[in-house]
């Protein structure tokens, strides 16, 4: 099983004429997803990788029943085109893009309070239900069918915790990036409340980074309503406070933010917590043997 | 990004926010002539990107124009030390010459973004000239909030129920809702990030006006703000962090003497992370991206050991869509053109993983190759003490 993301799931590609778009698309289908369509303002009509370009969303998801989305647009029309796949009603929406600006996104996320989307990013390396589909720009082989879900902030920390997890003899149900960003789509909460409902989900690898208190959140989530184990990383335990280290999110401000909180918090709350990252497959192993 | 306080003056003031009268010098005569139009009195303030200028001594009263450009003399050119420039200081190229001014009280009043409440937040506090983190961590009854509505902005009831909340009476209050709502502009005009007034002064004439200003910008949206982005001064950055954003590199230098150079931001925090955890410190972060190309390597490499404090470099890579072999033959053609003599530990993982290794052995370098993380850590650690 799996969450969001399964081999029924109907793919429009915002952007899919563009090089970036172009060449993850392929990827995409070449893994298994079925892509139905492509958008890109002015070149409707036209045909790419196979399958009709349309001048908006609506119009692919009217003829191609398009039910997802993943964007591979410029960051300035980034916003604008995660607004216009809620309005056509998609349900689930893969933002890649990175650099963003936070005004935008602030505006975005408040035009979607009233829409029944699953909002995935900004900058993310996107959702991949293994042998089943995969939106996004990771390397599908590393990937493998299991039970563990993971949900994360970044895309390589990423894949070296499902390589560490294939080593240690598990696959994956559903892993997934929330995006670098301050402002991002689905966070924790509401993802390990799908992995909860989830039966093909035995555990949870959530790995988190300095910044904001979205970790600390997700810890009293589990604390009082997670029942299934959960193994935690945080990036960034050296990071200096005051620099943002690559993604736009990971900053420690205030004296806000700090890896030793999150760690803490996640502790406090039952999580296996990784200090060394290249304990986290290990983490997993401890955490199914209980 | 950050800026001085006399650009974030100049900015507030387009929005109608009210600060000080006076003007930036670079040499003391400019000083004094500064001084003898908006005087006698003025405040003479060293311009670095560090809080703490005060206690420092980059703060001066001065009575008459000429006691303002001896201040100046010894200001411009001086190391400011503050607590958040670390021991060595930084170079005072200018300073900001103002009108002094009478002072009834000194307020707070400060904007960022609440990630939680996906929200900008307006902070205002009784406690001017008090770190607000303090503030909030003792007294956080003293600390008014009001959220703005990504999109109708701050509202004026709200800018009126700070300003009640702040205590302000008659003019005052006039003044400090049209401040608030004026900084309020400024800050989505601008696409900051962070806005810190802090004192907010109150003239016994009931003026309200920013005596200090501390802003910040939001990154990815410089390229449409100009007139923002031509304010940064390449002087208050590291010369390597300067020269790694030529090539769109995330690298920021820390204390360490391991250099790091990883694809991918957490990956690369992670490796900071592991090589403490060996025992070793990290000497930088740097993040060479996901769509990483050989030229874009090269460069990295040449940064890294660029840095004199970097005793051994540790480069860890997860190719997914970058290839393996592409960042091997980087770093092989970096090391061989530079003539690289501190030891160097590899790591590749994913993608062409195998040709990666080959380039490197058939290279001639000392190159360790290591498999995993914990392991490539542990042999940079050991190599370099």
């Amino acid at each position: 099983m799996s969450i969001l993301l399964d081999e029924k799931t109907r793919v429009v590609v915002l952007g899919i004429t563009g090089g970036e778009g172009t060449f993850h698309a392929g990827k995409m289908i070449e893994y298994g997803t079925k892509v139905v369509a492509g958008m890109t303002p002015g070149k409707g009509g036209t045909k790419h990788l196979g399958v009709p370009v349309f001048d908006f969303v609506s119009e692919a998801a009217a003829a191609e029943g398009a039910d997802a989305a993943a964007i591979f647009v410029p960051p300035f029309a980034a916003a604008d085109a995660i607004m216009e796949c809620a309005d056509a009603g998609l349900k689930l929406v893969v933002c890649i893009t990175e650099g963003i600006p936070t005004f935008d996104m602030l505006k975005a996320k408040m035009f979607l309070r009233t829409k029944p989307v699953a909002l995935i990013g900004p900058n993310t390396p996107g959702i991949i239900s293994p042998g089943k589909a995969k939106i996004g720009i990771m390397p599908g082989p590393i990937h493998t069918p299991g039970t563990i879900g993971i949900i994360s902030r970044s895309g390589t920390l990423t894949y070296e915790a499902v390589q560490q997890v294939s080593r240690q003899g598990y696959g994956q149900s559903t892993a997934l990036g929330i995006g670098g960003d301050p402002i991002v789509g689905l966070k924790y909460i509401e993802l390990l409340e799908l992995f909860k409902e989830d039966p093909g989900t035995e555990a949870v690898i959530l790995i988190g980074e300095i910044g904001g208190t979205a970790e600390e959140e997700a810890a009293a989530y589990i604390k009082a309503s997670f029942p299934k184990p959960v193994v935690g990383f945080i990036a960034g335990q050296t990071a200096p406070p005051g620099r943002r280290m690559g993604h736009a999110g990971a900053i420690i401000a205030g004296g806000k933010g700090t890896a030793k909180e999150k760690m803490d918090a996640l502790e406090g709350a039952g999580v296996y917590v990784a200090v060394s990252p290249a304990d986290i497959g290990a983490k997993v192993k401890e955490a199914l043997r209980r | 990004m950050k800026i001085h306080e006399y650009q974030g003056k100049q900015i507030l003031a387009k929005f109608g926010v009210r600060v000080p009268r006076g003007d930036v010098a670079d040499t003391p005569a400019a000083a004094r002539s500064i001084a003898e139009h908006f005087g006698p009195k003025v405040v003479v303030k060293a311009q670095i990107h560090a809080g703490g200028r005060g206690k420092g001594g980059g703060v001066k009263l001065a009575r008459n124009p000429l006691e303002a450009q001896q201040i100046a003399e010894k200001m411009i050119g001086m190391q400011l030390v503050t607590h958040q420039t670390g021991p060595e200081g930084k170079r005072v190229k200018r300073v900001l010459v103002e009108e002094a001014l009478d002072i009834a009280r000194e307020l707070y009043l400060g904007m960022v973004i609440d990630r939680a409440r996906e929200a900008v937040v307006v902070m205002a506090s009784t406690e001017g000239g008090m770190e607000i983190e303090k503030v909030a961590a003792e007294r956080p009854e003293l600390i008014f909030k009001e959220y703005v509505n990504p999109g109708a902005g701050l509202l004026a009831f709200q800018a009126r129920k700070l300003a009640f909340k702040l205590g302000l009476e008659g003019e005052a209050f006039k003044q400090g809702v049209k401040f608030i709502l004026g900084l309020s502009k400024a800050f989505e005009g601008t696409d900051a990030s962070l806005a810190e007034i802090n004192p907010l002064l109150v003239t016994k004439s009931g003026d309200v006006l920013a005596l200090d200003a501390k802003m910040n910008f939001d990154d990815n949206a410089l390229a449409r703000r100009p007139d923002i982005a031509a304010m940064r001064d390449l002087d208050e950055e590291s010369p390597l962090e300067v020269e790694a954003s030529k090539y769109s590199l995330n690298y920021i230098k820390l204390d360490g003497n391991v250099g790091c150079m990883v694809n991918g931001a957490g990956l690369a925090m992670a490796t900071m992370d592991i090589i403490k955890y060996a025992g070793g410190m990290p000497a930088n972060f740097l993040d060479v991206g996901g769509g990483v190309t050989e030229e874009a390597v090269t460069n990295a490499f040449k940064i890294l050991v660029s840095d004199p404090d970097v005793k051994g470099a540790l480069v860890n890579i997860f190719g997914g869509i970058v290839r393996c072999d592409m960042i091997a033959s980087g770093v092989v053609k970096a090391a061989k053109a530079l003539g690289t003599k501190i030891p160097v530990v590899i790591r590749l993982e994913g993608t062409n993983v195998e040709l990666g290794k080959k380039i490197l052995a058939e290279s001639g370098l000392a190159f360790s190759a290591a498999d995993g993380m914990k392991e490539a850590a542990e042999r940079i650690v050991g190599l370099v003490r």
